[in-house]
Formats: C-alpha cells, structure tokens, sequence
C-alpha cells in the first residue's frame, strides 16, 4: 500500500450553526488526481482553506509527508510543499503576468533581503519563469499586465504561480469556472501534462474535465464525504446521482 | 494600444525622463549661483527645506507608496533624528556627560549616523508592535505612538520640553564650512541625491518586489509562502530611518528642534507630498514637497489664511489627476505623445 501524501482525518470545521466541515476524512496519493465534486455551498473551498491553513479546523488532523501540519502557518506549508489555486484569483494586478510567477519563484529561493540587484534582469528568477509560463499555456502572454489579461488568462496564471512553488500537491479551486470551451479544454491539457509529476486535489463543477483527469473522485454535500472512489464507480452511484449529478445539472 | 506600439515608444519617453531629471539636477546644483544673479538670498534657504522634506516624504513613501503601509506617525521618527543632533549639541555645549559618558558632539560625520541609528531603533520598537495590526487599525496606531513619543519630549524639561531646543552652531565637517548657506545645501542636495538613488536600487530589487507584493495582495504573498512581517518590518525600519536623516538635517538647517517637529500633523504634511506628488512613483515625493512648500510660501505672502486655498487646490489636484503630479505628469506627456 502506498503511503498517501496528503492524510485528512475527521476534519470539523462549523461558522455557527452551519456545518461546513462534518467529519471529513480523505487522502491523496502521490502522483494521483484526486477530485472533489458537489454542489455550491457544500465547503469545498473552506476545505482547501483548512489545507492551506488559511481557516483553522475545530477538529481533526492533516498529515502531509507523514508530518503533522495542522500548526503550520500558510507559509511554511507552501514551504513543505502544498500549493493552491483560487477560484476568485489573487494576482498582483499593476504587474505582469511573468512579475507574478517570478516573485512566486524568487519566494522559493530562500529569503528576499537583498536591496541592490535588479530583480528584473535576474535570469534565475525570470528564465524559470517562463517556463512554469509556457507549461501553464500562457508563456505568449508574459509581459502583459495582468489587468490587461482576460479572466481565462488569469486562471492559467494561477496555475503558473502555484507550479513556481514547486510543490508537490496542487490544490486547484475550480480552475475551470468561467472558462469558454477553449480555454477549458488548453487547461485540461495543461494539468494532463502535469499528471504523475504533481499530486492533485482537483475542486471542479466542470464534470467532463473531472472525469477526464480524476483517479478518484469524492463527492462533498454539506461538508460531509457522501462517496469516494473510481470515477466509473461514482458515475454509477445512485446516491451521488441524486445529490448532484441529476437532472439540471450543467 | 497594441503593444508593439507601446514597446517602441517607450525608449523614447524614457531618455526624455533622463534628460529631464538631468537638467533638474543641474539647476539644483547651482541654485545658489542662481539666486545671487537674481538676488534672492531667501532661495537658497527654501530650496535646502524643500530638499530635507523630500528625503523625509520619499522614505515615507517607500513604506506607504510601494509597500503600502499608511504609516501616519512618519514624524517620530523625523523628531527623533532632530533631537539626536540637538541633545548631543547640547552636550557638547555643556560638558555634561550623556548616559554617564561623554557623549556630546557637533561632528555631523557623527550626529548624522547616530540620528540615523536612533530612528531606524524606534521605527524597529514601534513597528514591531504596530505591525502586528493592519488597515485602519495600523494607521491609528501609529498615529497614537507617534503622540506618545511628541508628549515624551514635551514632557522631557532636561531638554526644553515644549520650548525645545537651539542648536546655536551648524554641526561641523572637517575641511568644510557647514556654517555657509550654499554649503549646506549642497551637502543636504548630495545626500538626497545618494538617498534616491538608494531607493531607486531598493525598490527594483528582490526586497522591492516583495513590497509591490505585499501592496496588492498579502493573501498571494502567503500562498507563495512568503511571511510577509519580517519584511514589512524591515521597511518600516528603513523608512523611520530616512525620516531621522533628515530630521537630522532639518535641526542642522533651523539650528533649533521642537516637539513640533514631532506633531501629528507634521506627519499629516508628509502624507500629503507622498499623495500630492504621486504615491509609489520615485521622483513623486520631491515634487509633492516641493509644490506644497512653495504653495505654502506664496501663498501665507498673500493671506493668512492660506489653508483655506491650498486645501482646495489639494483635493482638486487629487480627484483630477490620479495618481497626483506624477499623474498629471503622465497625462500631459501621454498627450503630446498622442
């Protein structure tokens, strides 16, 4: 049995009396895609917080590496490795898009107290850059301002930030919302690019592109893991059809 | 605007950015010069109050326009660089030990690094603790700590608590009379000119891009797994630093220092030449300094009630021009460009 790289163990997290953590228990293996599907308002964005240590839990344990991270701040567990994608996108918006991942790649390089040298003709900041750029679909782009991007540009740019992290699990938050079918289909093609090197917990309502990248699937309602397994599996599951992938779905 | 466009164009904005500054620095070096031709003794003395404003307002700017930090008690540090060159003068004077020792000097080769040092450590002290709050929170609590420090020296008698304190001589330099109006100013405009040119360095470099980061997303900086506090800190330090250089100067140029120096208002009129200037531009700061200071010159000549107009003129400037004179800056050359 392989040792998962990311362990949940009975997560609780409540904001007074909703319930948007119930006794979550999941795992990542290492090099998997591991999905995690439900409707609006099931906590799945909470649950990435609670990852990134953004929110803390009322309950439970994450283990990541085989070390207990639940008292590591963001940072330090960007450090050990984990990184995320936000689904409202948080990118520095008077920069361009190569200024973004090179901070992102000038973070991983120890600490930033240095005064004197320009940091925008340092190829050991730009030059990997750019290529975290291209393998996010967006190396043409690089020197535009991120304000003059377009809202798809952006989720690809997320992506680009996080792979300069290096981590070794991507937490993705819906990566393809708002996307046009284009746009999608270069991103499916960018994290099947990725599969293998990196660890995936994929949070996404687009179902063709779970079920083209997902190993796993687990279905989240109301905070609670109502099923977990392949995807044909899930495909088949009458519980998980009524929940969520029933009729009017889109 | 495509970019090809834009691309090309650049350049030439650039060299004419250089060639601009350059004929600036030419007029400022020999201002003195200017101002016996056309027989304004008065200018020399402005001019060299305008120069230690805009070292204080471009280290404030460093912390509130590229890393975002709304520091509103940039003037405690100003004070306390003034008050280092006017407590070790006094000693000086005196003979009196400082701390048990004898302390007391008038070398500025001296007094200006101390003064340097002492704010960089209050700014250290205080920002330690204000940074742990952030938006408002951190604005007024920098302002309360900033009043804190001007009551301490107007309670401080042993150093003449609210009347303050006259630096009779000019500190001194060896080789050169520091005594001479015209010296002094280009000693002050020497070292502006070596204090932007270090920002300049700061703000493009590694450090400098953390700021920008930490400006326009602190959530960002953490998911890179930057911790931004250490660096927030460290400008802060930086900052509170630049403001004791010239806080230093200022008491050199009054040859007097006061609680006034500390008021919060004083840090009020460093915010405004940040935000009249341009907030986050590198040349921004002079000229807010040196607008609001001429303003302030001309117009108190004309009534005096000269806040009712420059008030305003300073809100106009601000709604009209985004981003203040470098705004207006930007819009004038875009025209002629276009």
């Amino acid at each position: 049995m392989v040792e998962p790289l990311l362990r949940v163990q009975r997560l609780f997290k409540r904001f007074g009396g909703v319930s948007a953590t119930d006794d979550l228990s999941l795992d990542v293996l290492p090099g998997e895609i591991h999905a995690l599907i439900g409707p609006n308002g099931a906590g799945k964005t909470t649950f990435i917080g609670q990852l990134m240590g953004e929110i803390r839990p009322d309950a439970g344990a994450i283990h990541f590496d085989g070390a207990d991270i639940g008292g590591f701040s963001t940072p330090k567990r960007v450090r050990a490795g984990i990184a995320r994608t936000f689904q409202i996108t948080q990118l520095l918006s008077d920069q361009t898009a190569l200024d973004n991942v090179a901070l992102a790649v000038q973070a991983g390089q120890g600490h930033s107290f240095r005064f004197l040298k320009r940091a925008a003709e340092d190829s050991s900041l730009r030059a990997p850059a750019r290529e975290y750029l291209n393998a996010a679909g967006l190396g043409a782009r690089a020197d535009v301002l991120v304000c003059e991007l377009s809202h798809g540009e952006h989720k690809q740019l997320e992506l680009a930030v996080a792979l300069a992290t290096r981590p070794r699990l991507l937490l993705l938050d819906e990566p393809m919302a708002g996307l046009g079918a284009s746009e999608s289909r270069a991103m499916v093609a960018a994290l099947k690019r990725m599969k293998g090197s990196v660890s995936i917990l994929l949070v996404e309502h687009d179902m063709d592109a779970v079920f083209a990248l997902a190993d796993r699937i687990s279905v989240l309602v109301y905070g609670r893991i109502i099923a977990s397994g392949a995807p044909a599996d899930i495909q088949a599951d009458a519980q998980v059809r009524a929940a969520y992938l029933g009729e009017g779905e889109s | 605007m495509d970019d090809p466009l834009k691309r090309a164009m650049a350049p030439r904005k650039n060299v004419r950015s250089v060639l601009l500054v350059a004929l600036a620095l030419v007029v400022l070096a020999v201002l003195p010069q200017l101002a016996d031709m056309f027989e304004q003794p008065a200018l020399v003395s402005l001019a060299t109050r305008i120069i230690i404003l805009a070292i204080a307002a471009a280290s404030l700017n460093l912390a509130l326009g590229y890393c975002g930090l709304v520091s509103f008690g940039h003037a405690a540090w100003y004070g306390v660089g003034g008050y280092v060159v006017g407590i070790l003068y006094n000693h000086y004077v005196s003979g009196d030990p400082l701390f048990g020792l004898p302390l007391g000097t008038d070398q500025m080769l001296i007094t200006l690094p101390v003064a340097i040092l002492v704010s960089g450590l209050f700014a250290a002290v205080f920002g330690a603790l204000s940074l742990r709050t952030s938006g408002v929170q951190f604005i007024m609590i920098t302002l309360a700590f900033a009043q804190m420090i001007f009551f301490f020296f107007v309670a401080l008698k042993a150093y003449g608590g609210d009347d303050g304190l006259i630096v009779r001589r000019r500190n001194s330099l060896p080789l050169i009379d520091t005594r001479d109006g015209a010296t002094f100013y280009w000693i002050c405009l020497v070292i502006a000119i070596a204090w932007f040119a270090l920002l300049r360095r700061i703000v493009a470099s590694r450090f400098g891009a953390v700021l920008a980061g930490v400006r326009q997303s602190e959530r960002r900086m953490a998911a890179i797994g930057i911790s931004t506090y250490r660096y927030k800190l460290a400008v802060f330090v930086i900052s509170g630093m630049g403001a004791g250089l010239a806080g230093a100067l200022m008491a050199n140029h009054a040859r007097f220092v006061s609680p006034d120096m500390l008021h919060w208002t004083q840090s009020g009129e460093f915010m405004i030449m940040v935000i009249l200037g341009g907030a986050g531009t590198l040349l921004g700061p002079a000229a807010g300094a040196a607008v609001l200071i001429l303003l302030e010159s001309q117009l108190a000549a004309f009534t005096e009630h000269w806040q009712v107009i420059l008030g305003p003129l300073l809100v106009l400037m601000i709604l009209f021009t985004r981003g203040g004179l470098s705004g207006l800056w930007k819009l004038l050359r875009g025209g002629s460009n276009g």
